[in-house]
């Protein structure tokens, strides 16, 4: 059994007034401990709503879930997740924003300050502890989210396309930051993302899914050295990669135009 | 560069900015003047400045203009401090907790579209003409208003901010306490902000009738005499309350949240 086991999830939405939908269709799928897996899917193939029943935001019409051969029941901090949208608290500052989960866990203002300080000079934003959310930039935004969801030390990380609004070249810097902090930390860590070139750029492993309903169309591994730097994105294995998951993420915008 | 000023949406110098707002006030008071000192109006359909003048240093002399003002603030004071004690807490469970809004929207629903006013004779035949029925209408016509437009702004918390208190390790409590409530406070001050205006026109309508003190009734009094310049001066009396009410609204939100963006 895989560290995070997925097996046989299925999820129908019964909208008012509006027919059944299927979004996930019995989905099976296992994470290893201390890898980097990304799931990548064209929009709408229902990613999000896996990576939401991990979180324990969102309940499986049928299945199971399992973390460490435990069942996933609701939220927890052991599960900690970055948002697309921006949500650090705006009334906090970037210091306070990073303490929130440490403090919860009734850790003393001293070892979360601790904890936070050391976070916020791994993203880069030592100088900025006291600043508060909207006077920062997006990709700024993102890092402290990041620092937060770490400050809790969760078994594993669930990333739901944190860098999707931000311009390329910023996205770019974040990708290879995240990198960077994950060398140290090594944790498990659950991406998505609906960019190739990002998917295979962060992964160990890359899980390609289906148009809607959502299934896992195939786990590819990513064979590449690391610590990878930007030369990576134009490497030989890069690109035979790319190729192979284009072809696939074509083959369901093909089917998901169609409807 | 001067028709750039007529586009939409620019910016343009403070200078500029003033001395049309000063320009304005101006074209307003001069018009008065001509009116008045040109003999176009008689004094007992526009009094001239200088009467209201008068009148004012009159009134603040023997203490009756302070008086007025005294009653008219205690009344709108305390009828918008009990709706406000109620309607927030309230206001921000109904918009985020779907029993409470059940509980509550039919009333509110209804009770938005009744005047104020309409309520007055039962009012009087319930609680009498005394002070606790001016603010029972203050409370009435502020509160269900309230209520409506803070449990919007609770409604509006974005979903995202709370589902990621609880990946953070929030208890249900804990998101309410640390999450719900401070993201609610930029437009709970907003809301107030606007209601204390509102609050304000309720104040004369319930000095209108069955008063013997406070501005509304200083001016509905001064009008069965044609004192025009007693009629100007409640009525600037309560404009520059309310401006002073507004400002203290201004200050109070860039001093208690200076997290949230400038309105």
């Amino acid at each position: 059994m895989a560290f995070l086991d997925i097996t046989d999830v299925t999820v129908r939405f019964t909208p008012k007034r509006k027919p059944a939908v299927l979004a996930l269709d019995r989905v099976s799928l296992g994470v290893e401990d201390n890898m980097f897996s990304v799931i990548v899917g064209p929009s709408g193939c229902g990613k999000s709503t896996l990576l939401r029943l991990v979180a324990g935001l969102q309940e499986a019409t049928s299945g199971q879930m399992t973390l460490d051969g435990k069942p996933i029941r609701g939220p927890s901090a052991e599960r900690g997740m970055v948002f697309q949208s921006y949500t650090l608290f705006p009334w906090l500052t970037v210091r306070d924003n990073v303490m929130f989960g440490p403090k919860l866990k009734r850790k003393g203002p001293a070892e979360s300050g601790r904890i936070a300080d050391e976070l916020i000079a791994q993203v880069g934003l030592a100088g900025f502890e006291k600043s508060y959310p909207n006077e920062l930039s997006g990709g700024m935004r993102q890092r402290v989210a990041l620092a937060r969801a770490l400050a809790n030390d969760p078994r594993i990380l669930l990333m739901d396309e944190p860098f999707g609004a931000l311009d390329s070249q910023t996205r770019q810097l974040m990708q290879e930051l995240l990198l960077s902090i994950w060398q140290k930390h090594r944790k498990t860590v659950l991406f998505i993302t609906h960019d190739i070139d990002e998917a295979i750029f962060l992964g160990d492993v890359v899980h390609v899914m289906t148009a809607r309903p959502g299934r896992i169309k195939r786990s590819i591994p990513v064979e590449m050295e690391r610590p990878r730097g930007i030369e990576a994105l134009t490497s030989e294995p890069f690109m035979a990669l790319k190729r192979e998951v284009l072809g696939l993420m074509h083959e369901e915008a093909v089917i998901a135009d169609r409807g | 560069m001067a028709q750039n000023y007529f586009a939409p949406k620019v910016e343009i110098p403070r200078p500029l900015y003033v001395s049309l707002g000063i320009a304005s006030v101006a074209v307003v008071f001069g018009l008065w003047c001509l009116l008045t000192y040109g003999g176009f109006t008689p004094p007992d359909f526009l009094a001239p400045p200088d009467q209201v003048a008068a009148a004012a240093i009159k009134r603040i002399g023997n203490g009756s203009l302070l008086d007025n003002t005294e009653a008219s603030l205690t009344v709108i004071l305390l009828g918008f401090l009990f709706a406000s004690v109620l309607s927030v807490p309230l206001g921000i469970l109904m918009g985020s907790f779907k029993v409470v809004e059940a509980l509550i929207e039919p009333i509110t629903g209804f009770m938005r579209y009744i005047p104020v006013s309409a309520l007055i004779p039962l009012l009087i035949l319930w609680i009498g003409i005394g002070v606790e029925q001016k603010i029972m209408v203050i409370f009435l016509g502020t509160f269900f208003q309230q209520l409506i437009l803070i449990s919007d702004v609770s409604a509006r918390v974005s979903k995202d901010l709370i589902d990621c208190s609880y990946t953070l390790g929030a208890t249900k409590r804990q998101v309410i306490w640390r999450v719900l409530l401070p993201a609610c406070m930029p437009g709970v001050m907003d809301n107030l902000r606007v209601t204390m205006g509102w609050a304000w026109t309720y104040l004369v309508v319930a000095e209108l009738v069955a008063a013997n003190s406070g501005l509304g009734y200083m001016i509905l009094n001064a009008m069965r005499g044609l004192f025009t310049d007693v009629i100007l001066l409640g009525v600037f009396t309560i404009g520059i309350l309310g401006l002073i009410t507004d400002m203290i609204f201004k200050f109070a939100r860039r001093r208690l949240l200076p997290w949230s963006a400038e309105f």
